[in-house]
């Protein structure tokens, strides 16, 4: 490594940017960051229009098949997720006093309670996928359950999948800024990274807290 | 008094081997640029290749439809042709069309900027676009060669040449034997790229203006780019999760789209034109900017309305949202919807109107000098006042019925988007190639070109209006004897255009590899921001951040010695 760099990973305080004042660059990233915040809520948007026009179609068959969720699960991992959201905040106040080694360590509960929840998710998926309950397997293709069913578990797997994504996408960010914690990075003065972060997990964590009721109680 | 103090920025203090096309050097320096003027140029030279490789799809379709019956393809062929040229003209050339490229070149400039405010995140959505562009391409292919490549090919989803016409439409695109998945998927990873331009432009704008740059001093440009950019970052994601969810039900079988699997074809619509009705604005309203700065320069007036231009494009891209089941009104909707939709509809008219009307405006009594960039302009506001009157007839409910699907409806959109945003980036091109390159092109040769264009573009879809009145249906293969005359007349105005287009894009390439002509850094004596740094301007754009003290359309009121 050579010295420039390492004198950068040392330095304390916001790193240069050349086009912009530190405190521009601050609030550049955190506007930057809820625009791309509302792109992520159009892009769910588009499936809870989705669910709630087949809601609406057949209201019945989804109330039947929702009743093959289990809730229990699906309320630890809400648990589990608000608590992540938790220590995720717990990390940006943390930054915001320069506390690095707090940073590491909530950051640290953060990302092992984004992946407690895929664990728990897992168990749901496969559990779902030896009843027969996933869309290709012989069970749910043949005529045992009708199109509304299908229509359910088909909004279901999309749905937390692409969240199941974002749980992951979440987890290498704030992993991200875990490493730059590592080197000391953060201070009063600069503490973007874990900022816009945290911002993303609370994301993550709210549109879980629109998909469990929908698709686990409301049904 | 000049109404621009812009200190540091004078043209006698150039400084050559600083400027961004010379600094830094070498090859490396230019694809991993982080520079916006750079990754302007990018952008422009790739898709141009996309123009050209589509226009060339065009003219195939356009010889094809020369007579009825067989001319140069099978029915098969002509529907992937013409798919093809309409999914890479959108997605990959007019859709990143001018905001990637004259937007990301000029943006900063305009705003006394140096940068946008992400320059990595604009260097990473130039190569998201370059993937999308070649899934687009895979999806081109048609695998030959031994059985067992072909099984693993279509295993990949790699079946041959999309045949369901640029909108996707379910369930056609769930049943078509071709890689719908790879063309869905590079339109959703081009979205992906289309947005983080759009975020980054907006908050540029919020961030990044010069001091003294305030809202109402924003040249119209980049009002323009900025309306484009909220469109971009908001509708984006809509066809994004819709494309997604075609994706999941084309590979997995999950019923959302597919009526026999218990899913709705009608929503895949509704989704589709949520993002596909704005996106008309993302294509067309950057080409607003375009001529709202242009026509004031060459008239050598103040633009007329400026609040009004401005507000407009705000109006335009707000009502965008609202209107996209006019696409829809014989797919089935409820009466009571389709009464809304008409109603909403004429509404964007009001906006686009006060636009013309200030454009018109702005010349009136003006000095007007018809040089090559006014000329395009022009022939915009011409070409763009037939796209938006004929907009009106497909709005209407009872009209519609009749030209859904026909020649008309092909027309009224060739006139919005190739009459608009590609005669809009022509002028673009044109107007700022002194700025980008520091060369003059041939303007003999550029107003033959726009001529050739003019003609050939009108020739070309001016027949198609009547066509379309005579119940021509849009897409299909062969047509009736009574049609063949018109059809005439408008593939040969297609090869006129494709001839205007290659001599003005061959002109201005030319003129920036191998022309002599030095050009000022402020040939037409503009006021606007970008002109009064040097040409090609700095790799910071201005040697010390300019300080705004006027509005940039100061023309024709007296300064001191003289006047502008």
């Amino acid at each position: 490594m050579s010295t420039y760099a390492q004198t950068a990973d040392q330095e304390q305080g916001p790193p240069h940017v050349h086009h912009m004042d530190p405190v521009t660059a601050y609030h550049a990233a955190k506007f930057g960051m809820w625009l791309f915040l509302a792109t992520e809520v159009l892009l769910f948007g588009g499936l809870f229009a989705a669910f709630a026009v087949y809601r609406w179609y057949y209201l019945s068959e989804f109330h039947h098949a929702s009743h093959h969720l289990n809730w229990q699960l699906g309320a630890v991992n809400t648990l589990v997720l608000l608590f992540s959201s938790f220590t995720a905040a717990l990390a940006v106040d943390a930054a915001q006093h320069g506390d690095n080694a707090r940073v590491r360590k909530n950051l640290l509960f953060t990302i092992c309670c984004g992946c407690i929840f895929l664990v728990i998710k897992y168990f749901e998926w496969s559990a779902k996928y030896h009843h027969g309950l996933f869309p290709g397997t012989a069970e749910f293709n043949g005529a045992e359950f009708n199109q509304a069913y299908k229509s359910f578990f088909g909004l279901y797997y999309c749905m937390t999948g692409l969240h199941a994504f974002h749980v992951i996408a979440g987890m290498g960010l704030l992993f991200w800024v875990f490493r730059k914690a590592q080197r000391n990075r953060f201070s009063a003065d600069y503490y973007t990274p874990v900022e816009v972060g945290a911002l993303y997990w609370h994301l993550v964590d709210l549109i879980w807290i629109y998909l469990f009721p929908l698709l686990y109680l409301v049904g | 008094m000049s109404s621009q103090c812009t200190a540091g920025t004078c043209n006698s203090c150039h400084d050559d081997d600083h400027n961004y096309l010379k600094y830094p050097k070498g090859f490396w320096s230019w694809v991993t640029t982080v520079d916006h003027k750079r990754i302007g140029l990018l952008y422009l030279f790739t898709i141009l290749i996309f123009f050209f490789v589509a226009g060339v799809f065009a003219l195939l379709v356009r010889t094809e439809l020369m007579h009825a019956g067989r001319d140069i393809m099978d029915a098969e062929t002509y529907n992937m042709f013409f798919t093809l040229h309409g999914a890479i003209m959108i997605f990959l050339f007019i859709v990143p069309g001018i905001p990637a490229t004259m937007g990301n070149f000029l943006l900063p400039l305009m705003i006394g900027a140096k940068d946008v405010a992400f320059p990595r995140l604009n260097l990473m959505s130039y190569y998201i676009y370059v993937l999308g562009a070649i899934m687009a391409l895979v999806a081109l292919i048609r695998p030959i060669g031994p059985e067992g490549l072909q099984k693993f090919l279509a295993g990949l989803g790699l079946i041959g040449p999309v045949d369901t016409g640029w909108t996707f439409y379910a369930p056609y695109s769930l049943q078509s034997g071709s890689s719908v998945i790879w063309m869905t998927g590079a339109a959703f990873v081009l979205g992906f790229s289309s947005i983080l331009t759009g975020l980054n432009f907006v908050v540029t704008v919020h961030k990044l203006r010069a001091p003294g740059m305030s809202w109402d001093r924003l040249p119209v440009f980049v009002w323009a780019t900025y309306a484009t950019a909220i469109i971009q970052t908001l509708a984006t994601p809509v066809v994004g999760i819709t494309l997604l969810l075609l994706i999941m039900e084309r590979a997995m079988g999950v019923g959302i789209f597919n009526p026999q699997l218990g899913g709705d074809p009608v929503l895949f619509e509704h989704f589709f034109w949520f993002y596909s009705h704005p996106v008309v604005y993302i294509m067309v309203l950057p080409a607003f900017g375009v001529v709202g700065e242009i026509i004031p320069v060459f008239s050598r007036k103040p633009i007329f309305g400026y609040r009004a231009v401005c507000y407009a494009s705000l109006a335009i891209a707000f009502i965008g949202f609202l209107v996209w089941a006019h696409h829809m009104f014989v797919a089935g909707i409820s009466d009571t919807s389709a009464i809304y939709f008409s109603a909403a509809t004429f509404f964007v008219a009001v906006p686009t109107a006060v636009k013309v009307f200030n454009w018109v405006s702005t010349m009136y009594k003006g000095s007007i000098r018809f040089e090559s960039p006014m000329l395009y302009a022009m022939g915009f506001v011409f070409l763009f006042m037939v796209a938006g009157t004929t907009g009106i007839y497909l709005a209407t409910l009872a009209v519609d019925v009749f030209y859904h699907d026909t020649y008309f409806v092909v027309a009224h959109f060739h006139y919005t988007i190739q009459g608009g945003a590609v005669i809009g980036l022509m002028a673009a091109l044109h107007f700022w190639f002194p700025k980008m390159s520091d060369k003059m092109y041939n303007e003999t040769l550029a107003r033959f070109a726009w001529v050739l264009d003019f003609v050939g573009f009108n020739l070309t879809f001016l027949p198609q209006f009547v066509l379309g009145m005579e119940g021509m249906p849009r897409r299909y293969y062969d047509y009736l004897p009574q049609f063949e005359p018109l059809h005439q007349i408008s593939t040969v105005g297609s090869y006129v255009n494709a001839i205007g287009y290659t001599a003005a894009l061959m002109n201005l390439l030319f003129a920036a590899l191998f022309s002599k002509r030095k050009a000022p850094s402020n040939p037409y004596n503009s006021l606007s921001l970008e002109w009064q740094t040097q040409s090609p301007p700095l790799h910071e754009n201005f040697k010390e951040t300019p300080v705004v003290t006027d509005w940039t359309y100061g023309y024709g009121e007296p300064v001191e010695g003289g006047s502008h």
